[in-house]
């Protein structure tokens, strides 16, 4: 996993409020077995006049002028400022690899879905959660210059804004290590491993039937 | 120190160890798999060189992608991008030693389906799947919530995910539900209630007497749709009904554990002094039929009413999203929804396509016929074994007489993978559970419904109130 330290980028702005996982990335490019190449149909319907579909070749596609992401400079935006229940809906990892793969490292809204909040975290992007009116503030500083940015520092917790504001967000101590360090959950659990056969040999003897073949 | 809620002590039974910041590693008793969130999973213990720590607690299925008509599943499924992900999960569950109903096993089904049917969900368990409809399997007793991928590998390679406890929140039912109005529109008055993001961070848990009074499939499509309220998790206190409905299915104890599990499972309700912080009841009398008009849950109303105009909402940015969904959906404020055409029909989904859907579906069908005006009505049973007990009761000729089309199980038309779905500007009276922009084919739109008022309104072209049709 990429680490993530400090980022500084272009601001975009996703004005609505439950922009949910399907608007993300359509279903059709779920049915990909891989990890990657996700980014050209980010937001696949709001940014394409023509239907897409997997094996269409995206640059020859019409891009709906009107859609934020196809504007510049926000088609070079790494950060994401987005309204309230941003990534509601379905769990598909897809759409963290899709806006990741489109260049962003941090989406900051009023509130995130649990589960996108979740899978963000496994990706190296950052979901930041502040305070509406902050919120507001960052939509119409975004919304009266051109290529605003603002930094995202993780190891201050910090929102730093190019006038210099600082907004202090929370996140938790062990996802902000594993972000940090870009540290694999994987080969961390594994470190525990004589803890969940000692926890499976317990249950084994107060639960048999969650053991029975 | 106060009692424990149902989801606190499913949580604390689980937890191997904990982190200072109170991030918990959790056991995962049961890990159900599919084929859209798996293949990187599997392709990632495959680069690490890993394997499965506990290959018999997986539990696999190919749902999404599947076609439902029988003459592509024996010749095998003609969009190649959906064969070849099919055909990875086959790949893959026979390298990795997991157990998988194929697409031509009679047993294969909706992954939140077959879980329970077979025994495979049982009251006290952990139970994850990369879905978000997984909350389903919470209608048993059971700690059921949706997971990333990156989340499957973990499971897939340490039968553990970290885990912060959420917060409790307690949804009372009471009272008699009025005939015609079911588990689906208690839902959906629900998220009508709290909103779509009215659950996020809490684990939500369905109570009072309305609810005990349905059966596992009203609680299951309850808590299926607990996550368009936000909550990852649904709960139902496991009781007689529950213990009735797993006892003798193919994975369920047997014998010596059966009695000890039943034992187990009656202490899985929330304790009487348990703190909820957050709690509403809602009088189960006073629900009507729902139906959505926009593309999102929370966008509700009974059936008559008319669509609500954004005029009178003063949150500007709520006011907006709901102009932004009229437009999307083709309807003007203030039309009785009792007016609304419609095009397609569908009945499935993990939300509505159990044997208890379709016998409601088919006793307002029985006898009529699907309207001129509606140009497809599908029905799509949830598993192959609830088409065949579907078929036993004659319900397929109630609804082939009628013009209904009936499918071979999978996802079908609620996501619309494969190749079930809307054209542009084709609206679906859909027992599904999104009603997000696109999510049944690109520009169609969406209103969900139970399967009753899904029946009624390819009967009538229109939706109707069931309660007087």
């Amino acid at each position: 996993m990429d680490k993530f330290i400090k980022v500084t980028g272009i601001v975009a702005p996703m004005d609505r409020p439950n922009v949910d996982t399907d608007a993300i990335i359509p279903k059709q490019y779920l049915k990909s077995i891989k990890r990657s190449g996700f980014g050209p149909n980010a937001f696949d319907d709001w940014r394409y006049l023509d239907p897409g579909a997997p094996d269409i070749d995206n640059t020859t596609r019409r891009l709906n002028p009107d859609f934020v992401l196809n504007q510049s400079p926000y088609d070079k935006a790494s950060i994401l400022i987005a309204r309230e229940n941003f990534g509601c809906g379905s769990s598909r990892e897809h759409a963290v690899w899709a806006l990741e793969d489109f260049g962003f490292r941090a989406v900051i809204a009023p509130s995130f879905a649990d589960i996108f909040f979740n899978n963000s975290f496994k990706n190296g992007m950052l979901p930041i959660v502040l305070d509406g009116e902050i919120i507001e503030d960052l939509f119409n500083k975004v919304a009266s210059e051109s290529g605003y940015e603002i930094t995202v520092d993780l190891q201050k917790q910090k929102v730093i804004t190019q006038d210099a504001e600082e907004y202090p967000f929370e996140v938790d101590a062990f996802r902000k290590h594993c972000l940090l360090n870009g540290l694999d959950d994987i080969s961390l659990t594994l470190q525990h491993a004589n803890e969940i056969k000692a926890y499976e040999e317990k249950t084994k003897q107060s639960a048999p039937w969650l053991f029975q073949k | 120190m106060p009692g424990k809620t149902l989801y606190e002590k499913l949580f604390d039974s689980h937890v191997v160890r904990k982190e200072d910041d109170g991030t918990a590693l959790l056991y995962i008793d049961r890990h159900l798999v599919h084929e859209v969130t798996s293949p990187q999973a599997f392709e990632g213990l495959r680069m690490a060189g890993r394997k499965l720590w506990r290959a018999d607690a997986a539990l696999a299925v190919p749902d999404h992608n599947v076609p439902t008509v029988a003459a592509e599943r024996a010749k095998g499924i003609a969009d190649r991008v959906a064969r070849t992900q099919v055909d990875t999960l086959g790949k893959n569950t026979r390298e990795f030693g997991v157990t998988q109903f194929d697409m031509n096993d009679i047993r294969q089904g909706i992954v939140h389906v077959i879980g329970p049917e077979q025994g495979a969900t049982l009251p006290g368990m952990t139970l994850v799947c990369g879905d978000s409809h997984t909350a389903t399997h919470g209608a048993f007793g059971s700690m059921a919530f949706g997971i990333g991928t990156s989340e499957v590998e973990h499971v897939l390679a340490t039968q553990c995910l970290l885990q912060k406890k959420m917060q409790n929140m307690r949804i009372n039912v009471e009272g008699t539900l009025g005939a015609g109005v079911t588990a689906k529109d208690i839902v959906l008055a629900v998220i009508g209630e709290i909103g779509t993001a009215g659950g996020t961070g809490y684990a939500m848990e369905f109570a009072g007497s309305a609810i005990r009074e349905l059966s596992m499939e009203g609680r299951m499509t309850i808590c299926n749709m607990a996550i368009e309220a936000g909550a990852r998790v649904g709960l139902v206190a496991v009781d007689q009904t529950t213990i009735d409905y797993v006892d003798g299915r193919p994975y369920a104890p047997k014998g010596e554990n059966w009695d000890l599990a039943v034992a187990a499972w009656f202490d899985l309700h929330s304790d009487d002094d348990a703190i909820f912080e957050h709690e509403i009841t809602l009088d189960a009398a006073l629900i009507k039929p729902q139906v959505t008009w926009g593309t999102s849950p929370e966008m509700v109303v009974a059936v008559d009413s008319d669509v609500p105009d954004p005029v009178n909402e003063l949150d500007t940015v709520k006011s907006d999203g709901m102009q932004k969904a009229l437009s999307y959906m083709g309807l003007n404020a203030g039309v009785a929804v009792s007016e609304i055409n419609i095009d397609k029909v569908f009945i499935g989904s993990c939300t509505n396509s159990r044997l208890e859907d379709l016998q409601q579906a088919a006793d307002i069908i029985k006898g009529r016929k699907v309207a001129d005006n509606v140009k497809l009505a599908m029905i799509v049973p949830g598993s192959g074994l609830i088409k065949q007990q579907a078929e036993k009761l004659g319900l397929d000729k109630i609804f082939l007489e009628a013009g209904f089309e009936w499918r071979e199980p999978g996802c079908s038309m609620c996501l619309a993978m494969n190749a079930d779905k809307l054209e542009p500007g084709e609206r679906c009276a859909s027992t599904s559970n999104r009603n997000f922009e696109g999510r049944q084919g690109q520009g169609g739109r969406t209103h969900l419904v139970s399967p009753a008022m899904a029946a009624g309104a390819a009967i009538a072209g229109h939706f109707v109130d069931v309660r007087n049709f």
